[in-house]
């Protein structure tokens, strides 16, 4: 240290920490494969779940949700539950009314005509699915709050479910919001950015062929490990209220409570603790979060609410459900022509958040990696009296991802092409980009042949046709599927003007702020707000890198709007590529500042300065340096700084992507199917996927696992099924089969690594790229399988039953299997519900 | 997913949980490894007013002999079970069987004699008892009675228990001879319930069946012996005797339609895999 440098007692203490001012970075943190930082800490249970959090004098909050899909209220009666011991308050809607705000956000106004219904926290006129909440209890104890439920009377008129979008859609069909007179919530038309698709077909004449399929996205519960939860402590005096919460929003979500309920927004302070996981489903504004700030408000006490599985499964918002009208056609010779997409979309029975985003979203990626000269794009979003529909993992992009990879599969069936080479000759070589899509996208990057060829490779196509054509040859009652998946996504959302020019109703930024501690420490700050996927670890290795500082020495402050401030938060694939990028940024502005104030200390000028590996040293005289950490706390020391310089090294970048980001890769499936029994057993899975520059290998291997576990899911196993009353009947983990690792099999994982242009990471994102991937990979191969037999579609999830009913010829499908009718009486106390009934009569409580 | 309230008793002997059950009248409930009757408190689908806990009841615990008899206390753990060695060595089948139940944590908790009382005909171990000739001891206020498994089930849920009683005790004869055994659970995930399991022990002598046993679950209200097709497969001696031996094996049942399959399917598979399961205990495989 130079004598200039003297920074009195904070420096004498340093002082007998030799190295502390000057620990060596040793490089190479970026790609490194880190164990991640926070999982010591969720592995030994010193987490901080929001259920975790207790408070003096807090109060438990219960809600009675409709037994009925869709019903008249008659009346609320909460009377009886406040003579319960332990009861503090009940509150029916009309109670709430004038509190709860006039309804909660829709962001996305997809269309200028948007139907976009009231939808208040509690139903005040109207229960419209099962689970609506109706009423609200709050209670000393969480026993007394849930036994008080049972205690309010209610009579409902019951009025007709609404449950098929089809028949949703009919003239005269019941409605959902009879205000609104239509079912349809918004015609969505996207004629693409190229040709006319019907012209070009017509132009094509007899050398067209056309291949049309009716594909279906079935519902999903998106089943995070932690169920929602919200905490909301009040300063009665002030009126200031903090929220803990569940979500993966909490910078959103202190906007959008504000707006809502009137409270004006610097005095929310929003939290969002440990988050177990969110899939989507915890990017909203919920219900709960509404009721609890508006009841602690009213109570002046601290309120509690946390949902059960059976709870978690009515009230969250569910994914997919979707109805694809798939039309591709091309030349004899295989040459694209264009693909014509006509979807209907459930809402379920409002609009939460994006709801009607995300089927929109997918608009711009069913051309996925293909040339085409035309595409046209038709969404219709529907009204059911279903929980409503909202982002899940991949949110809008594995349904397009889905049909184009199977459409691919039967365009080669019907030209007798291998669907290999059907897609290599139709897909984006990679000398073209950045190429501009038929869909409006201009893909920056991508090298298609490059993960295909590792993949094929890897998974030894020759050798598994050649086994499968052995075991056709001899009717093997065990049958061998080959399954292809080569897909693009869409990540790191999104520019602000794009989203602007969809009607999203706020940015695509990310927010950072680096602060060098005068301890050579380094907190980074970022709006990213991370749920489990590994912020502290990847954020910890880009600012080591770009600071030189010891990957132990950054922490990552994220997740509280008071400390935190700034954010869009974490969903859509979009923390790297955008927070990270905003963070790397902030470190830019850090070491800019810094370097001024080391070429003054140093007596040198900034031009004479080299930066690298966390010390400045003056070009030719390389025993002239200073450490970062040095500058830092020369800095805090602020006795000799640049003339006019503020004393600080702190910096916020706030970023906004030029363009979307555009992982990809080649998934392989091979399956094993028992025609005897319909039994699928994946038998091998091989995967090489191309997310640009990877910051940390372990996270990335564990986004991907996680990915093919959860649309392996969606192919085999998930599935939220309503019967004819619009009860939920998949509505614990007992009928809705959510797989275990002992149902999965070995995932061998490849990378190819071609870096964005778009960013100066050159990082793409994986958070969804694994869901997105492997459902049709999944699903091809069944079909490939089932081919000989004359089979060439088959609905998700693939069950053996279903299988077993394709192998027999008949395509009479169980709809909505076994129900027995309990629409049952339509007034009367509400204690258990219609949905709890149906678990006890299809046997599952078991 | 919070209980209605109960109050709770836990004795420490089998008499002084009888005593419990009956002072606590009507609505009392045992409760035994939890893993059942708390999934339905939780939901409230049920409402006692009181729960007599067995578990810290030592005498209805263990594995023991009496003779040519397997002496399995009720209490007795899944996760004791699959290890046992005497069950490992007289009743095989029922460590198969057993070995496939939920998973780890369920079979930690979850007992034999509470899987045979709750009487769920989706539940792995019923058509086990069944097909082995299980006799299972109750104990009640008017003193103890043995019931042969055939009498024990009655329907959805139902045994022959009076509310007043507590189940012992399971007795399972050894089985001698030349036996083989299999237990084939079809499930869609491997923590899930049995969509149908077959549960077969087969004696062959020179190359041919000579006794078949056979459990059905999940394929109607309760588990089901074929006694047809077990006499139909005495003599047979290779795969396809076995096959067409078992075809006839759903008739006259009416197995259940519900989200895991439709009747029709169940009945199919209910063929096929008791073909699997005798083929592959007389080891007739392919
Ligand atoms: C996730 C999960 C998956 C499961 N999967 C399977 C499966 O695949 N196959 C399978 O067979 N089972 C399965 N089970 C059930 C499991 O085997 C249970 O352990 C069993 O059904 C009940 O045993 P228990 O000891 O937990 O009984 P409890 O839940 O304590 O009691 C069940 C019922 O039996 C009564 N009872 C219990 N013991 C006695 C007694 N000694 N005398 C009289 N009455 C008594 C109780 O009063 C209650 O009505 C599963 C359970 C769970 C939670």
């Amino acid at each position: 240290m130079t004598d200039q440098m003297d920074a009195g007692i904070v420096a004498q203490q340093i002082a007998e920490h030799p190295d502390a001012l000057s620990k060596p970075y040793a490089g190479g943190e970026l790609g490194r494969g880190r164990r991640r930082k926070e999982d010591a800490k969720l592995v030994t249970g010193q987490t901080n779940w929001t259920d975790n959090i207790s408070l003096p004098g807090l109060l438990h909050m219960t809600v009675l949700r409709s037994p009925m899909a869709h019903a008249k209220i008659v009346s609320v009666d909460v009377s009886a539950a406040l003579e319960l011991p332990g009861v503090i308050a009940a509150y029916s809607g009309a109670d709430l009314a004038d509190v709860m705000g006039a309804s909660m956000p829709c962001a996305w106004p997809v269309t200028p005509d948007m139907v976009s219904p009231v939808h208040t926290p509690l139903a005040t006129d109207e229960v419209r699915y099962v689970g609506d909440g109706v009423a609200v209890v709050v209670a000393r104890d969480r026993y007394a709050a849930a036994d008080a439920l049972e205690a309010i009377a209610v009579e409902y008129e019951q009025l007709p479910a609404v449950v098929d979008m089809e028949e949703a859609l009919k003239p005269g069909a019941p409605l959902v919001h009879s205000d609104k007179g239509t079912n349809q919530c918004f015609l969505f038309d996207f004629p693409g950015a190229g040709a006319d698709y019907a012209e070009t077909v017509r132009g094509a004449g007899d050398d067209a062929v056309v291949v049309r399929r009716r594909f279906r996205q079935q519902r999903l519960l998106p089943t995070p490990m932690e169920p929602r939860g919200v905490v909301v402590a009040p300063i009665a005096a002030a009126d200031e209220f903090t929220m803990w919460s569940t979500t993966q929003i909490p910078h959103v979500l202190r906007v959008m409570l504000a707006l809502t309920t009137g409270i004006p927004e610097h005095k929310l302070r929003v939290v969002a603790p440990d988050v177990g996981g969110g899939f989507g489903a915890k990017l909203n504004v919920y219900a709960e979060e509404i009721l609890a700030l508006v009841v602690a408000r009213k109570l002046g006490r601290p309120v509690k609410w946390t949902e059960s599985r059976s709870e978690n499964y009515q009230a969250t918002t569910h994914g997919r459900d979707q109805i694809q009208d798939i039309e591709i056609a091309a030349t004899k010779d295989g040459t694209l022509l264009g693909l014509k997409v006509e979807l209907l979309a459930d809402m379920g029975a409002y609009l939460q958040l994006i709801t009607p985003g995300v089927p929109v979203l997918g608009a711009f990626m069913f051309p996925a990696i293909y040339k085409m000269p035309s595409y046209h794009f038709t969404c219709t979003g529907v009204f059911t009296t279903k929980t409503p529909t909202d982002a899940y993992r991949g949110a809008g992009r594995p349904e397009a991802t889905y049909a184009i990879e199977r459409i691919m599969d039967e365009l080669a069936a019907e030209l007798g092409r291998d669907p290999m080479e059907l897609r290599r000759q139709n897909w984006i070589t990679h000398e073209e980009f950045p190429y501009e899509m038929v869909a409006g996208l201009t893909y920056d990057s991508g090298n298609y042949e490059a993960a295909t060829d590792k993949a094929e490779q890897m998974f030894d196509m020759a050798g598994l046709r050649r086994e499968q054509a052995e075991r056709r040859e001899r009717k093997d009652p065990v049958q061998l599927g080959i399954g292809i998946s080569t897909f693009t996504e869409m990540c790191g959302l999104a520019p602000s003007r794009v989203l602007g020019s969809l009607s999203y109703g706020a940015g695509g930024w990310e927010s950072a702020s680096v602060r060098m501690l005068p301890t050579g420490k380094v907190e980074v700050v970022s709006g990213a707000t991370p749920h489990g996927q590994g912020h502290h670890t990847a954020w910890s290795q880009i600012v080591a890198d770009s600071l030189g500082v010891p990957f132990e020495d950054v922490e990552l402050v994220a997740g509280d709007t008071r400390s935190s401030p700034k954010g869009m938060d974490t969903y859509g694939s979009r923390s790297l590529v955008v927070g990270g990028v905003a963070i790397h940024k902030a470190t830019g502005k850090v070491i800019e500042k810094a370097k001024r104030i080391a070429a003054h200390l140093l007596e040198a000028s900034e031009d004479d300065l080299d930066f690298g590996k966390g010390t400045f040293s003056v070009k030719g005289s390389p025993e002239a340096k200073l450490t970062i950490q040095e500058v830092a706390l020369a800095t805090f020391a602020a006795h000799n700084l640049p003339d006019g310089m503020e004393p600080s090294l702190d910096s916020d970048y706030v970023y906004d992507p030029e363009n979307f980001s555009y992982p990809h890769g080649t998934h392989l499936c091979a399956v094993d199917i028992d025609t005897e029994t319909g039994f699928t057993k994946i038998r091998r899975y091989v995967c090489v996927d191309d997310v640009g520059k990877i910051v940390n290998p372990v996270i990335v291997e564990g986004q991907i696992h996680g990915g093919l576990a959860q649309g392996i899911a969606q192919a085999l196993y998930e599935e939220a099924v309503y019967d004819a009353e619009g009860n939920l009947t998949t509505g614990s983990l007992v009928d809705y089969l959510v797989p275990a690792a002992p149902d999965l099999p070995h995932f061998d994982t490849g990378r190819t690594e071609t870096p964005a242009t778009s960013n100066p990471l050159g990082v793409k994102g994986v958070g969804e790229a694994g869901t997105i991937a492997s459902t049709p990979a999944v699903i091809n191969a069944v079909v490939d399988a089932l081919r000989p037999y004359g089979v060439d579609d088959i609905d998700m999830p693939a069950t053996p039953e279903r299988v077993w009913r394709a192998l027999q010829g008949s395509d009479e499908e169980r709809a909505t299997a076994g129900t027995v009718s309990y629409g049952g009486s339509s007034t009367g106390s509400t204690g258990g519900s219609a949905s709890s009934d149906s678990l006890e009569n299809d046997g599952s409580a078991r | 997913m919070i209980p209605p309230e109960f109050d709770y008793v836990a004795p420490t002997t089998l008499a002084e949980a009888v005593a419990a059950l009956g002072e606590a009248g009507e609505d009392a409930k045992i409760l035994a490894g939890g893993q059942s009757l708390i999934p339905v408190l939780r939901l409230r689908l049920a409402f006692p007013t009181t729960l007599v806990d067995l578990s810290r009841v030592p005498e209805l615990r263990g594995v023991s002999e009496d003779a040519d008899t397997l002496v399995i206390g009720a209490m007795t753990k899944h996760s004791d079970v699959v290890e046992d060695p005497l069950v490992q060595q007289h009743a095989p089948l029922l460590s198969e069987a057993t070995a496939t139940v939920a998973d780890p944590a369920v079979r930690h908790r979850g007992t034999f004699g509470g899987a045979l009382a709750h009487a769920d005909p989706a539940g792995d171990l019923a058509a086990v008892a069944l097909a082995l000739d299980a006799e299972l001891v109750a104990e009640g206020p008017g003193g103890r009675r043995t019931i042969p498994a055939r009498d024990f089930f009655l329907d959805y849920l139902e045994t022959s228990l009076s509310p007043d009683e507590i189940l012992a005790a399971v007795r399972i004869p050894k089985l001698r001879g030349s036996w083989g055994v299999r237990y084939e659970k079809f499930n869609r995930v491997a923590q899930a319930w049995a969509i149908v399991g077959v549960a077969a022990a087969v004696r062959t002598e020179g190359g041919a069946i000579a006794e078949a046993r056979i459990g059905l679950t999940n394929m109607g209200s309760t588990p089901v012996r074929p006694a047809a097709v077990e006499a139909a497969l005495v003599g047979a001696s290779d795969r396809a005797a076995v096959v067409a031996a078992c075809a006839a094996v759903a008739e006259g049942l009416t197995p259940p339609s519900d989200l895991g399959a439709q009747a029709d399917y169940r009945a199919h598979l209910a063929r096929v895999l008791t073909a699997r399961a005798v083929a592959h205990a007389a080891g007739m495989s392919s």
